[in-house]
């Protein structure tokens, strides 16, 4: 189960979620890439100490995942849910994870930089999430004195987070827009304007499951504020033509769109071996047709909550086997049916 | 990096390859990207961060000299220009004083813009801190103000009075 996932976000047709890193570094210190065991034991500590024994309410609310005991399973599961990084995972031996209870706030020590701040939520909620990251860097930073320039910002270990350190990203669902070849042109212009876009879950340039993830590319000269700002006009937008797509296609072949979903619905209700790629893009169909509301036989949160717990690390767990790509296709057939057929 | 296909030009476009649901990473230079297929012109699969050692590598003659100095050391963590260029990656917060004058240009090329104007840390900016923040606050009013979303503004102006030592109605910090 993912945790953060049932949180209700608002405008959460379109945007599956809206999240906010913040990459701060410790002065004094060389950074992981670098830096010796013992200087990356000093960070954990410094860092440890820095939440669990401030005078917040953030102390209580944090768990030590002690992410260099789990297995590599557990560790995958984390990625593929979005609470840890993959670059963590490569040097998890000295890195350590906190975690709020929630799963909205990761903290990653010892990833590229000293410290990542994650915040992470449901739907369009990027001031909220802002907000928070905002807060619990004040926390950190009231016992831990930050490597920072006063022309350059916050230093990180790559030039391309120097500034703010912030990443803002929001995840969105494209299908209509991705139909009608829409987002070939969209995704040109969107990198003319300091922002970026990647397809999530896809082989090479392909996209799986119609799931995009925009996010500022540029983190230096610009408030943190302009960043978000700059974000939330261009979702808004990206929102609006999708639902005008969406609702082009259900005037102009009704019958062709609702077919397209409930076919899609049908195998994975039915389907007994599936790979990911094949279920993320059908879910994408029922997705689209459940916030259409051309589909009721499954509500959205379901949907939300399958296109993570379908991912092989989730599966495997879920499923409780072992490696086998064959063994877990039909492990993810199977749960995708319980949940599916679940009244 | 050099593109795995020819071994000879430097690697730009890099790819997430998933088979049976094993993730590889593929880096290939354009040309032979294209050969193979793996452009469309759906969106441009890199981000700005895997372009980076590219940033550090173009350049003709011009750039030799600012980057002549590879023996210069940053005294905090021994880095040196070289292997800057070669990581795409800083040593630590000292390299970017050590390196300025190298690093100005790239920073220029990959941000745009080199003057930070965001948040500051309280504690090293004190007054700088300060005054910095409450200007950005009053532009941040000025902007509700106009937009009528008074509630907001209201908001800014006891955050304004709270930095401005003037009292406000007394809610403990988060
Ligand atoms: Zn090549
Ligand atoms: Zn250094």
């Amino acid at each position: 189960m993912v945790n953060w996932i049932k949180n209700d976000g608002p405008n959460s047709d379109v945007v599956i979620s809206s999240r906010i890193r913040l990459a701060r570094n410790i002065e004094g210190i060389p950074f992981p890439i670098i830096m010796d065991d013992k200087q990356a034991q000093q960070v954990v500590k410094i860092v440890k100490d820095a939440i669990f024994n401030s005078n917040t309410v953030l102390a209580g609310e944090f768990i030590d995942l002690e992410i260099d005991k789990l297995s590599d399973i557990d560790v995958q599961r984390l990625v593929e849910v979005h609470v840890v990084s993959p670059d963590l995972v490569k040097n998890r031996k000295r890195s350590a994870v906190l975690l709020r209870r929630d799963e909205t706030v990761s903290i990653m020590i010892n990833e590229e930089d000293h410290i990542r701040i994650q915040c992470l939520n449901t739907g369009f909620q990027l001031e909220n999430v802002w907000d928070l990251a905002d807060k619990v860097d004040d926390v950190i930073e009231e016992n831990v004195k930050y490597a920072f320039d006063e022309q350059l910002g916050y230093l990180t270990c790559c030039p391309t987070n120097v500034g703010t350190g912030i990443r803002a990203s929001v995840m969105l669902h494209l299908p209509a827009l991705t139909i009608t070849g829409y987002t070939k042109g969209m995704l040109q212009t969107i990198s003319k304007i300091g922002l970026t876009v990647r397809g999530l879950y896809g082989e090479g340039t392909e996209v799986a499951g119609n799931m995009f993830q925009l996010s500022n590319q540029l983190t230096l000269g610009q408030s943190e504020e302009e960043i978000i700002n700059n974000l939330t006009t261009v979702t808004h937008q990206l929102v609006d033509r999708e639902w005008a797509a969406r609702e082009n296609i259900a005037k102009h072949d009704r019958y062709g769109l609702e077919d397209k979903i409930y076919r899609s619905y049908g195998i994975l209700s039915n389907a007994r071996k599936i790979s990911s790629k094949e279920a993320m893009d059908l879910l994408s169909d029922v997705r689209m047709g459940v916030d259409m509301e051309i589909l009721k036989e499954v509500d959205i949160n379901t949907i939300n909550q399958l296109m993570f717990d379908i991912q092989p690390a989730s599966v495997q767990k879920l499923a409780g086997i072992t490696d086998g790509a064959e063994q877990r296709d039909v492990a993810r057939a199977e749960v995708i049916r319980q949940r599916l057929n679940k009244k | 990096m050099y593109c795995e296909k020819c071994k000879k030009r430097p690697a730009t476009l890099h790819f997430t390859k998933i088979v049976n649901d094993e993730k590889t990473e593929v880096h290939l230079c354009e040309q032979c990207a294209q050969e193979m297929g793996k452009v469309n012109t759906m969106f441009t699969p890199f981000s700005i961060t895997d372009l980076l050692s590219s940033f550090f590598e173009v350049g003709g003659e011009g750039q030799q000299t600012i980057y002549g100095q590879q023996a210069l050391k940053c005294p905090q963590c021994g880095f040196t220009f070289g292997d800057i260029k070669k990581t795409g990656r800083l040593g630590c917060g000292h390299c970017y004083v050590t390196f300025r004058e190298q690093l100005m240009p790239i920073l220029k090329r990959i941000q745009g813009r080199t003057e930070h104007s965001g948040k500051v840390p309280k504690k090293i900016g004190g007054q700088i801190w300060l005054s910095r923040e409450i200007k950005r606050l009053k532009d941040e009013l000025n902007k509700a103000v106009a937009e009528e979303a008074y509630e907001r503004a209201a908001q800014l102006r006891d955050k304004i009075r709270e930095l401005e030592g003037k009292p406000v109605d007394g809610q403990g910090r988060w």
